[in-house]
C-alpha cells in the first residue's frame, strides 16, 4: 500500500551520489565524481528494467576502470541506479550459444581479469547494494573491498539451479571472505539470504537505509576497510585434512538430494573447494575449467533451456496486456485446492474472498493459510496483512466485488453447473469466471451460462505453493479478453500459464495418467513399489510414481483414471489392486496407508531388488507418447509449452529438458522402436502415436 | 478524503438529516482468563471487512473513520487509524479514536452524527472495539521505581547493592483491568456502585437474578430465531477456530442456579454476583452513518434516522443512574414522553443497575427533583426494553458496547416496526449517554 504523495516522492529515495555532471558515460555505466572526490560508478543498463551482467557491461566496466586508474579517486562506489535492485546475475542469454570449450575459457579468463582489475584498484572500493544481488552480481560485489546493503537487499548464488556453480571467481572469493561452510552452503543450495543474515555471516559489512548510505560510504572510505577475523573454524578449514572431512559430509548431504550422474555441479563444486580451498590462485584458475565443463554439459544446457521455458511462459502472462487491474479474487470452495489457491493469491497481494457451505472448512483453510504465510513471510506485519487480505466470506458478498471468480468445488458436473448458475448473475460485467476442474471438459459446464465467453479453465496443481504451473484452458466460445485476463492473473500471482485446449485431462494429467497407471499395473504384476519408484528416480523424476499416487490420493487417482478412460481408449484399465485399496479406505499418505505405510507423512520403504533394465522405459515412454499425441492434436501449441508444462506442473526431470526434449535427444526413431517393442510385449497401449513422424528433427 | 465533496453544505445552523445505514459486529467472546486470539484492531478488521464488502459504493466514499476503544494496546496506539489502513480504506483516510470509558462506542456514533449533521462529512464509519482479555498486567509502582534506580547505576558494585533492595512483591503484577474498573475519585469498583444504586432504589438480589435469566433467554432466543443475522458475523482466528455467536450466553441458567453464586464485590452481604453482572468479553462493532444526500446518491436503505443525542453526568459512586439523566433530558428537548418511545436499549452493566434506573423513573421525588419532570417518568415495560438480551448475557467489551446497543436498536426497530427508539448507557466515572432514533 503506497499512497499518492509517497509514491510521488519515492524516486527521490534512491541515493545516487553527488548531484554533478557525469565525468564519464557509457552505454550502461555512468561515473560521477563529487567534491569529496569519491567516485560513484552507477550501473543503469540501457533499455532493461533489471541490471544483469553481460559481456558489454563487463567490457565497459573495464574501460571505466582504466580511466579511474589514471586519476585515482579517494574511493570508488559501485551501485545500481535501477530501483529494482543491484545486479540480478549474469545475462543468461550470453550462455545460450556457447559450444566451444576453448572460446568459452578465453572469455572466462577475460572476465576474471576485469574483476582482478577492480580488486587491485589502489583506492577503497565499495559495493552499495539494494534489492537483488545474485550470481555474477554478487561476484562483482565480492571483488570490492567492502559491501554496504540496504535493509531489503538479498544475496545468493542461484547458479546451482542452472546446473552450474559461480564462474567469475565467486567460489574462491566467498570461501575466503566468510566461514567456508556457510559459503559452500550458499552455493550448494542456491538459497538467497536477507541483508541481516548476510551481515551476520560477514558477507556485507554494513546494513543501513537509503538516507544514511552516503554518510556510511564516506565513513568507510575515510577509515579504509579492514578484514575481520573469520573464527577458528575458518582457520582450521584452510588445512586440507579438515576440508576433506567437511567435503565428505557435504557430499553425503548432497547425495540425499540429487544424484551425481544427473546433477554434476554440486559435486564438482565440493571437489573444487576440497582440492584448492587453501590456494586462492589455483581455485580461481580451476573454477574456470570446472565451470566450462559444466556449462557445456547436457545438464546445464537443459536446465538453461528450462530457464528460458519459464521465461516463455512468463511472457505469455503479459503478452496481451489488459487494461483492467486485478485486485479481488473470489474463490468458491474451501477444500485443499480452493483454500490453497486463495491463500496463495492473498500471499501475492490480492484481496481474496472465499466461500464454502461448510463453515468449518473456512476455519481449516485459514489455519493452512497462516502456516503458508508464516513460512513465506518474514515480518509479522506482512503476515498480518496477508491474513487481513484473506476474507472468509460468511455473508456471500464477495462475488460481486471480484475481478476473477475461481470455482474449486469437488469434481461433480451437476454441482459445478449449479454453482455457475448462482454466481453468474451476481458477477461484475468484466469479471472472468474460472474453473479449477482437472478433468471435466469445459463444454459440459458452459451451457448453463448466459455469457460462456468469459469462462476459462485455470487448472492449478497440488501443492499450489510449490508447483508453478497453471493450465489455462480455452474452449471454442471463450473470448480473447477473458483468456488474456486469465493469463495476466497467472502472472500477477507469480505462476506460469500454459495455454491448453479443453481436451480430456488437458495436457499434464493426460500425460501423467498413463505413467502412474503403468506403475500400478506393474505393482499388480508383483513388482515391488520400491523397485518401480527407484527406476523412475534413477531416470530423474523427483518422486517415483507409486509414491506420487499415494501423495495425490488413491481415490483421486482412481477417479481421474476412470474419467479419462471414458475418452482415452489407449489407457490401461485401473488395476483391481487400486480399486481394492480405495474400497478399504487406504487412500495414500492422507490416510496413513496406501501402497506404502506412512509415519509422520513419510513412506516406510524397504530394500527391494534393483530395477530391471527397461522398467524406466515402460514407465516413461507412455508419458512421452501422450505428449506427442497432445502435440499432434493441438492440446498445446508447441514442443516448448509441453516440455515447460511437464517440468513446472508435474516435476518432470528438469535436467532432461522436458519429455519431448528427452525424446529428441535420444532420437525419435529409437523411442518409436522401443514403444513398438513394449507394445509387442505388453499390449497395444504402447503403440506409438502417429505424431512421431513429425518429431524426428532435434528441437 | 474519498468522496469528500460535501454536497449542499448548509449555512447558518441548518441541521442535516443523518441515517444509520448499516452495521456489523463480531460475536462477543468471553474472556477465558488469558489474552484472547484477537487484539482490538483485529476484531475491528474482522467485522469491518464483511461490512465494507456488502456496501461497496459506501466503502469507497467514507470520509472519516472513528473508533471507540478504552484499553488501547501498545502496538495500536491510534486503533482507528490502524484499523482503517488494515481495512484497505487507503492512506488518505483520516481516522481518530475516541474515549469516554464505557461510552466510547457510542461516542464514535455521536461524533459522526454531529459531523454529518453540520455538513463536515457525508459518510462516516463509526465503531467500537475492545479486547478486555488483553488488558495489561501492570508492574507495581515501587517496582518500576526500583528498576529505574537499578538501571542508572553504572558500576557492578552499585548494581549489586541495588539488587539487595529487590523485594518479592515487585514480581507480583497488578491486573490492569481491575484498576480500570475502579473509580479513582471515590475509590469504588463499578460493581460496588451497582450495590449503591440497588440499595438506594431497593432492588433485591432475586429481582437482579430474575432479570439476568431473562437476558440470557432473550439472547438465546434471538440467536435461534436469526434476529442477529447480518448484525453478528462469524470470525476465524489464526489457528482456524471459528467463532459464530456470542459465547457467554447460558440458556440453561435459572434463578435457582444464580442464587448459589456469592457476591463478587461486597462480601458477604452484597447482591451483585458474576451471574447478574455483565461479562468480561472481547468484541468490536461498526456502524455506517450517512447524510441524506449520501443516502440518495448511493441508493442506501437506512435502518433508522438519528434524531438527537445527549451526554449527562453525576457523582461517580452512583454512575449507574446516569441513563435516567441523559435519556430524560434528550426526550424532554424533543417534546417526547415515555410512551413515544417504542424500544429501549439500556446497557446492562449490572442487572441491579438497570433495575435501579427503571425504579428511579417511577420514583416521583427522584423524577421531580432529580430530573425536573412534573411527575414520575413512568414504567418502561420489559416488553420494550432490551428485547434481545443484553450485556449480562453477551458481555460488555467497554469500548464496543455503546456501538452494539445503538446498532442493535436500529436493527430491532426495523424488525419490530417501532417508530422511535432510545439507546442509553451508564459510563464508569459517573456519566451517561443516549441516542434517539426515529424510523427511517
Amino acid at each position: 500500500m503506497v499512497g499518492k504523495i509517497w509514491s510521488m516522492l519515492q524516486p527521490r529515495d534512491l541515493e545516487l551520489g553527488p548531484i554533478v555532471e557525469p565525468s564519464w558515460r557509457g552505454r550502461d555505466w555512468l561515473l560521477k565524481r563529487g567534491a569529496e572526490d569519491i567516485a560513484w560508478l552507477l550501473l543503469d543498463r540501457n533499455s532493461e528494467s533489471v541490471n544483469t551482467l553481460s559481456e558489454s557491461v563487463l567490457s565497459e566496466l573495464d574501460e571505466c576502470l582504466g580511466e579511474l586508474k589514471v586519476r585515482l579517486p579517494r574511493g570508488l562506489i559501485l551501485r545500481s541506479a535501477k530501483p529494482s535492485g543491484f545486479i540480478a546475475g549474469a545475462d543468461i542469454r550470453d550462455f545460450r550459444e556457447l559450444r566451444d570449450a576453448t572460446e568459452l575459457k578465453a572469455r572466462l579468463n577475460w572476465a576474471h581479469a576485469i574483476l582482478r582489475n577492480l580488486e587491485s584498484l589502489r583506492c577503497p572500493t565499495l559495493a552499495v547494494i539494494h534489492g537483488y544481488c545474485l550470481g555474477g552480481g554478487l561476484e562483482l560485489a565480492l571483488a570490492c573491498d567492502c559491501r554496504i546493503a540496504t535493509r531489503g537487499a538479498s544475496f545468493g548464488f542461484p547458479e546451482i539451479k542452472l546446473g552450474l556453480h559461480p564462474g567469475l571467481g565467486g567460489t574462491a572469493r566467498i570461501t575466503r571472505l566468510i566461514d567456508p561452510i556457510e559459503a559452500m552452503t550458499m552455493m550448494l543450495t542456491g538459497k538467497t539470504l536477507s541483508a541481516s543474515k548476510a551481515k551476520s555471516l560477514g558477507l556485507v559489512d554494513i546494513v543501513t537505509d537509503e538516507r544514511h548510505l552516503r554518510a556510511a560510504a564516506n565513513a568507510v572510505v575515510a577509515a579504509k576497510p579492514k578484514r575481520a577475523w573469520r573464527g577458528w573454524r575458518a582457520t582450521a578449514l584452510s588445512l586440507a585434512p579438515a576440508r576433506k572431512l567437511a567435503a565428505s559430509a557435504m557430499r553425503a548431504k548432497t547425495r540425499q538430494k540429487v544424484r551425481p550422474e544427473h546433477y554434476p555441479a554440486p559435486y564438482q563444486l565440493i571437489e573444487l573447494w576440497e582440492q584448492e580451498g587453501g590456494r586462492r590462485e589455483a581455485m580461481l584458475k580451476n573454477e574456470i575449467q570446472s565451470f566450462a565443463d559444466l556449462l557445456l554439459g547436457e545438464t546445464a544446457q537443459n536446465l538453461i533451456r528450462a530457464f528460458f521455458l519459464r521465461e516463455k511462459l512468463k511472457k505469455i502472462a503479459t503478452s496481451n496486456p489488459t487494461n483492467s487491474d486485478l485486485q479481488h479474487v473470489h474463490v468458491v470452495g474451501a477444500g485443499v485446492m480452493g483454500g490453497d489457491i486463495a491463500a496463495w493469491c492473498a500471499l501475492k497481494g490480492l484481496r481474496v474472498t472465499i466461500i464454502d457451505a461448510d463453515r468449518l472448512a473456512l476455519g481449516k483453510m485459514m489455519k493452512r493459510a497462516q502456516e503458508l504465510f508464516a513460512h513465506r513471510l518474514d515480518a509479522a506485519a506482512q503476515r498480518r496483512d496477508a491474513l487481513d487480505r484473506l476474507i472468509p466470506d460468511f455473508e456471500d458478498c464477495g462475488v460481486g466485488r471480484a475481478d476473477i471468480v475461481i470455482e474449486a468445488v469437488p469434481e461433480r458436473i451437476d454441482l459445478k453447473r449449479e454453482i455457475f448458475q448462482s454466481i453468474e448473475p451476481r458477477m461484475s460485467d468484466d469479471a472472468v469466471l474460472a474453473t479449477n476442474t482437472s478433468s471435466i471438459p469445459l463444454e459440459q459446464l458452459r451451457d448453463v451460462l448466459h455469457r460462456p465467453e468469459r469462462l476459462v479453465g485455470l487448472h492449478f496443481f497440488n501443492p499450489v505453493a510449490s508447483l508453478e504451473l497453471i493450465e489455462v484452458v480455452r474452449h471454442h466460445l471463450v473470448s480473447d479478453e477473458a483468456l488474456a485476463r486469465a493469463r495476466a492473473f497467472c502472472g500477477r500471482i507469480d505462476r506460469l500459464p500454459a495455454p491448453v485446449a479443453s481436451a480430456p485431462g488437458f495436457l499434464v494429467n493426460r500425460a501423467l495418467t498413463p505413467y502412474l497407471l503403468e506403475a500400478l499395473v506393474m505393482l499388480d504384476e508383483g513388482v515391488n513399489a520400491e523397485t518401480i519408484d527407484e527406476a523412475a528416480e534413477r531416470f530423474g523424476m523427483p518422486m517415483g510414481p507409486v509414491e506420487v499416487a499415494d501423495h495425490v490420493g488413491l481415490d483421486i487417482c482412481l477417479d481421474v483414471a476412470d474419467r479419462l478412460r471414458e475418452s482415452v481408449e489407449s489407457l490401461p484399465k485401473a488395476p483391481s489392486l487400486l480399486r481394492e485399496k480405495v474400497e478399504r479406505g487406504e487412500l495414500g499418505r492422507k490416510s496413513g496407508k496406501g501402497f506404502y505405510n506412512y509415519a509422520d507423512g513419510k513412506p516406510k520403504k524397504i530394500s527391494a531388488p534393483e530395477p530391471a533394465e527397461g522398467i524406466a522405459d515402460r514407465l516413461l515412454l507412455p508419458l512421452v507418447n501422450a505428449c506427442v499425441e497432445c502435440l499432434r492434436k493441438g492440446v498445446a501449441e508447441d514442443e516448448e509449452t509441453i516440455d515447460a508444462a511437464m517440468i513446472f506442473g508435474a516435476g518432470f526431470a528438469p535436467f532432461r529438458g522436458g519429455p519431448l526434449r528427452y525424446a529428441t535427444t535420444r532420437g525419435a526413431e529409437n523411442v518409436v522402436s522401443a514403444l513398438r517393442e513394449l507394445s509387442r510385449k505388453h499390449g497395444p497401449r504402447f503403440a506409438p502415436d502417429e505424431g512421431w513422424s513429425k518429431l524426428d528433427a532435434p528441437i | 478524503m474519498a468522496g469528500g465533496t460535501t454536497e449542499a453544505r448548509p449555512r447558518g445552523g441548518m441541521k442535516r438529516r443523518v441515517y444509520l445505514v448499516d452495521g456489523a459486529r463480531t460475536p462477543f467472546l468471553k474472556s477465558r482468563g488469558r489474552p484472547g486470539p484477537f487484539t482490538p484492531v483485529d476484531l475491528a478488521v474482522q467485522c469491518g471487512r464483511p461490512l465494507l464488502l456488502r456496501q461497496p459504493s459506501v466503502a469507497e466514499a467514507i470520509d472519516i473513520t472513528i473508533l471507540g476503544c478504552v484499553n488501547v494496546i501498545a502496538d495500536e496506539v491510534n486503533p482507528a487509524r490502524v484499523a482503517a489502513l488494515r481495512l484497505g480504506l487507503g492512506e488518505e483516510m483520516v481516522a481518530f479514536t475516541v474515549q469516554i470509558n464505557c461510552g466510547s462506542g457510542m461516542q464514535s456514533i455521536e461524533t459522526a452524527f454531529r459531523y454529518i449533521q453540520d455538513g463536515s462529512a457525508d459518510i462516516i464509519l463509526a465503531g467500537g472495539a475492545e479486547a478486555l482479555s488483553h488488558a495489561p498486567l501492570v508492574i507495581r509502582r515501587d517496582a518500576t521505581d526500583w528498576f529505574g534506580r537499578f538501571s542508572i547505576e553504572k558500576s557492578v558494585r552499585n548494581k549489586a547493592k541495588r539488587l539487595t533492595e529487590l523485594r518479592p512483591r515487585f514480581f507480583k503484577p497488578i491486573v490492569g483491568l481491575k484498576r480500570g474498573l475502579t473509580d479513582p475519585i471515590v475509590n469504588l469498583n463499578m460493581g460496588q456502585t451497582a450495590e449503591v444504586v440497588a440499595h438506594l432504589f431497593s432492588v433485591t438480589r432475586e429481582q437482579s437474578d430474575q432479570y439476568a435469566v431473562t437476558s440470557h433467554l432473550r439472547l438465546a432466543q434471538a440467536q435461534d430465531a436469526g434476529f442477529l443475522k447480518g448484525e453478528v458475523i462469524p470470525i476465524v482466528d489464526r489457528e482456524g477456530n471459528l467463532y459464530e455467536k456470542d459465547d457467554g450466553v447460558r440458556p440453561d441458567t435459572s434463578v435457582e442456579k444464580l442464587a448459589e453464586l456469592s457476591p463478587a464485590f461486597e462480601k458477604p452481604y452484597g447482591q451483585v454476583t458474576p451471574g447478574n453482572s455483565s461479562q468480561i468479553t472481547d468484541g468490536a462493532s461498526w456502524t455506517i452513518l450517512a447524510s441524506e444526500a449520501a443516502v440518495d446518491k448511493h441508493r442506501l436503505a437506512p435502518f433508522a434516522r438519528i434524531v438527537d443525542s445527549q451526554w449527562s453526568a453525576l457523582d461517580p459512586s452512583i454512575m449507574g443512574l446516569a441513563p435516567t439523566l441523559c435519556a430524560t433530558a434528550m426526550l424532554k428537548r424533543n417534546g417526547l414522553a415515555r410512551d413515544d418511545v417504542g424500544l429501549w436499549e439500556i446497557n446492562e452493566a449490572f442487572a441491579a443497575q438497570v433495575l435501579a434506573c427503571l425504579a428511579a423513573w417511577e420514583d416521583e421525588a427522584y423524577c421531580k427533583e432529580g430530573l425536573g419532570l412534573d411527575g414520575p417518568f413512568g414504567l418502561i415495560g420489559h416488553d420494550r426494553l432490551n428485547v434481545d438480551g443484553g450485556a449480562v448475557a453477551l458481555g460488555h467489551p467497554v469500548g464496543a458496547s455503546g456501538n452494539r446497543i445503538t446498532l442493535h436498536l436500529a436493527n430491532a426497530m426495523k424488525r419490530l416496526g417501532a417508530k422511535r427508539g432510545v439507546a442509553t448507557e451508564c459510563i464508569g466515572g459517573g456519566q451517561g449517554g443516549a441516542i434517539l432514533f426515529e424510523a427511517a
